[in-house]
């Protein structure tokens, strides 16, 4: 008989081109490269000062999401991007993409958005692939039992020479989690609480494994924003076993398998769920059924709490004071009807179709409170088409939120969608790390749910109160 | 890029925990096509006032830690974005090699692929190394061992290809360029990857 396997053991062997060694890191071959304009400029000057070939532009996909404007006048209506640097940035990747023969879904293609939108949306991100990207977030493609991580511009150039990586094999740590989500809790309130049990750094040399009843039960825009935010508890990559659900989602998307090789791959995607007795090195347990709402205080991913509950009191611990001094909290403080400035609805983590959904359900036929301002920024143009189609862009515009192109945006605010110094948000992002959002800016991260209504009340409001 | 043998140097002390690489280069400097220069940008939004004058109260600003090419930060150090602009600032301000009790996996990939040399110590040697900003220390790479004043000395692991490439002041990407043959082999046995 043989070896368990989990999933993760699996696609790294079938991608290991040459076996780790004592003195060496194994060749891991990978089989889709996304790239955008932040992590690549410096990429493109080596292999160009270096004389070398890119060479597999056909498993190279490149779009623009960070710099990219999200005011429609500059993306379609011939209006200059604002910033110089962000315009520069946009035509460097185009005359690299050009220069060495990569696709580019560029400013104005209508299959443009946040590279982990669109990857998923197109087809391209599949299971038992190898993906990797100059972006951290690059674990949100783990949703569909691909092995999907972040790399570094100095990676970005290895993969343009080789398409390979040198990569040590990382341990696994399983996530169980039993039970369901209950309804008001959201796939962003159960990694909250998955991050606050095993820590922003719980993760770090691991790939983490998603499982158990609740897992299952979730969509795929669900399932990726679990793993999107497997990063912020340390680990490179977070995956879920392919099922029919998975399979469901790709079948007849542009690039996804079509026809003989569909039932080829499908065939082959069955077999990669972690065998049973497959051994972990770590294990965690998680009951769904125990979960609220979940929303972020400090000034990391891991300082969260349930929406009910107040500010930890820790005595005498200087770091802790210097992060609550900063988010302008107080310990013991409840966090409910804690007032805030804005409200951003999108990003990688919850930009999707369903996301907006969730926070058009709750502002349908609301208004946002007087003094806040609230940006929904879809993930991709096509989750923007499919939420006007639906009308959801007339009940954010009605209700007073902004409505705009899609975009990384205010999660970074690279391309100057920025919260102002001293101001509080709600965002539906992944990082509240100071500064993230603006110099000074305050941010709480929560569910499109909770977001949409701490907008219509002006402070941290429990979505279920508002059903 | 140059090897890296022993530093010798005092120590700079962030006594903060969790250091994101947002903190390290915020992302409006992102917005380059380059990778020089970027020391500038160090920590931006700690090191300097709205105005651009210094935060004298910042560990970096005050005059001891001119000149300290060894940074000592607080637990899961460079934890956040991939980005690489935090481990070229870092080396652009000065910075040879970085000590923590835990540093994130992306960051410490990227740093020892540009000189920058990332050493995990025990929480005893943490802590001592936290409260002792200033102290002198030997990092040496081909024995590993981070010296420590009044002759105290203890093992370190770095990951034995990156060592032997900051060792010999070589890139990685050379031998990944030799695997050519197997990477062409790999291709032509896999119908996915197949041309």
């Amino acid at each position: 008989m043989s070896e368990a396997k989990t999933l993760f053991q699996k696609v790294w062997e079938q991608h290991q081109v040459v076996a780790e060694t004592a003195e060496t890191p194994a060749v891991l071959f990978i089989d889709l490269h996304l790239i955008h304009e932040v992590t690549t400029p410096q990429a493109f000057s080596e292999l160009r000062e270096r004389g070398l070939k890119l060479r597999r532009p056909d498993l190279t996909l490149a779009t623009m999401d960070h710099s990219t404007p999200t005011r429609t006048e500059q993306v379609f209506g011939g209006q200059p991007i604002t910033i110089e640097s962000a315009a520069k940035q946009i035509s460097a990747l185009e005359r690299n993409c050009a220069e060495f023969g990569v696709k580019l879904l560029g400013l104005q293609n209508s299959q443009r958005g946040i590279v982990h939108i669109i990857g998923p949306e197109l087809g391209a991100t599949q299971p038992g692939k190898t993906i990797v990207c100059g972006d951290s977030h690059t674990s949100t493609h783990g949703a569909f039992g691909a092995l999907a991580f972040g790399i570094g511009t100095t990676e970005v150039g290895h993969v343009f020479a080789t398409q390979c990586l040198l990569q040590r094999k990382a341990r696994t740590m399983a996530i169980n989690v039993s039970g369901r989500l209950r309804a008001g809790v959201s796939a962003k309130d159960l990694i909250l609480a998955i991050i606050n049990k095993i820590g922003v750094s719980g993760g770090t040399g691991y790939v983490l494994e998603y499982r158990g009843e609740a897992i299952s039960a979730l969509s795929m825009d669900e399932r990726m924003t679990l793993c999107n935010m497997s990063i912020e508890a340390g680990a490179r990559a977070g995956m879920i076993a392919p099922d029919e659900t998975t399979f469901a989602y790709l079948k007849g998307r542009p690039l996804a398998p079509q026809g003989a090789d569909w039932d080829r791959s499908v065939a082959q995607w069955r077999q990669l769920p972690s065998d049973p007795g497959a051994v972990f090195d770590a294990e965690v347990d998680l009951d769904a059924n125990m979960l609220e709402p979940m929303i972020t205080y400090g000034t990391h991913p891991g300082m969260s709490l349930p929406i009910s509950g107040s500010v930890p009191v820790r005595a005498d611990d200087a770091v802790y004071n210097k992060s609550l001094a900063y988010m302008g909290l107080k310990q013991g403080q409840p966090i409910g009807g804690h007032p805030i400035n804005v409200v951003f609805v999108g990003s990688c983590t919850n930009g999707r179709l369903t996301d907006l959904q969730a926070a058009a359900s709750v502002l349908k036929g609301r208004k946002i409170a007087a003094g806040v301002t609230m940006l929904v920024v879809p993930g991709s143009q096509g989750v923007k088409r499919e939420a006007e189609a639906l009308g959801l862009d007339r009940i954010f515009l009605d209700a007073g939120a902004e409505w705009r192109e899609s975009g990384c945006s205010m999660c970074l605010g690279m391309n100057g969608d920025l919260v102002d110094a001293g101001k509080t948000s709600v965002s539906t992002s992944n990082r509240n790390f100071e500064g993230r959002q603006g110099v000074g800016a305050r941010t709480l991260l929560a569910s499109p749910l909770t977001a949409a209504a701490s907008a219509v009340r002006g402070c941290v409001t429990d979505p279920r109160e508002l059903f | 890029m140059e090897p890296i043998r022993k530093i010798v140097s005092r120590t700079a002390v962030l006594p903060y925990t969790d250091i994101d690489t947002d903190q390290i280069i915020p992302a409006r400097f992102l917005r380059t096509t380059t990778r020089e220069g970027l020391g500038k940008q160090l920590f931006a939004d700690w090191r300097y006032n709205a105005d651009g004058s210094e935060r004298s109260e910042f560990p970096l600003n005050q005059p001891q830690a001119a000149g300290c090419t060894v940074l000592v930060g607080g637990r899961n150090f460079g934890c956040g974005s991939s980005r690489e602009h935090a481990p070229w600032a870092l080396y652009d301000y000065g910075f040879r090699a970085v000590i923590s009790t835990e540093i994130a996996d992306i960051f410490r990939s990227n740093a020892l692929k540009n000189g920058l040399l990332p050493i995990v110590v025990d929480d005893a040697t943490h802590q001592w190394l936290l409260s002792n900003p200033g102290a002198e220390v030997t990092v040496d790479l081909e024995s590993c061992t981070l010296g420590l004043p009044g002759g105290r000395s203890l093992q370190f692991a770095v990951e034995p290809f990156a060592r032997v490439c900051l060792l010999n002041g070589v890139d990685q990407l050379g031998f990944l360029l030799k695997q050519d043959a197997a990477i062409t082999a790999y291709e032509q046995s896999h119908w996915q990857v197949a041309r």
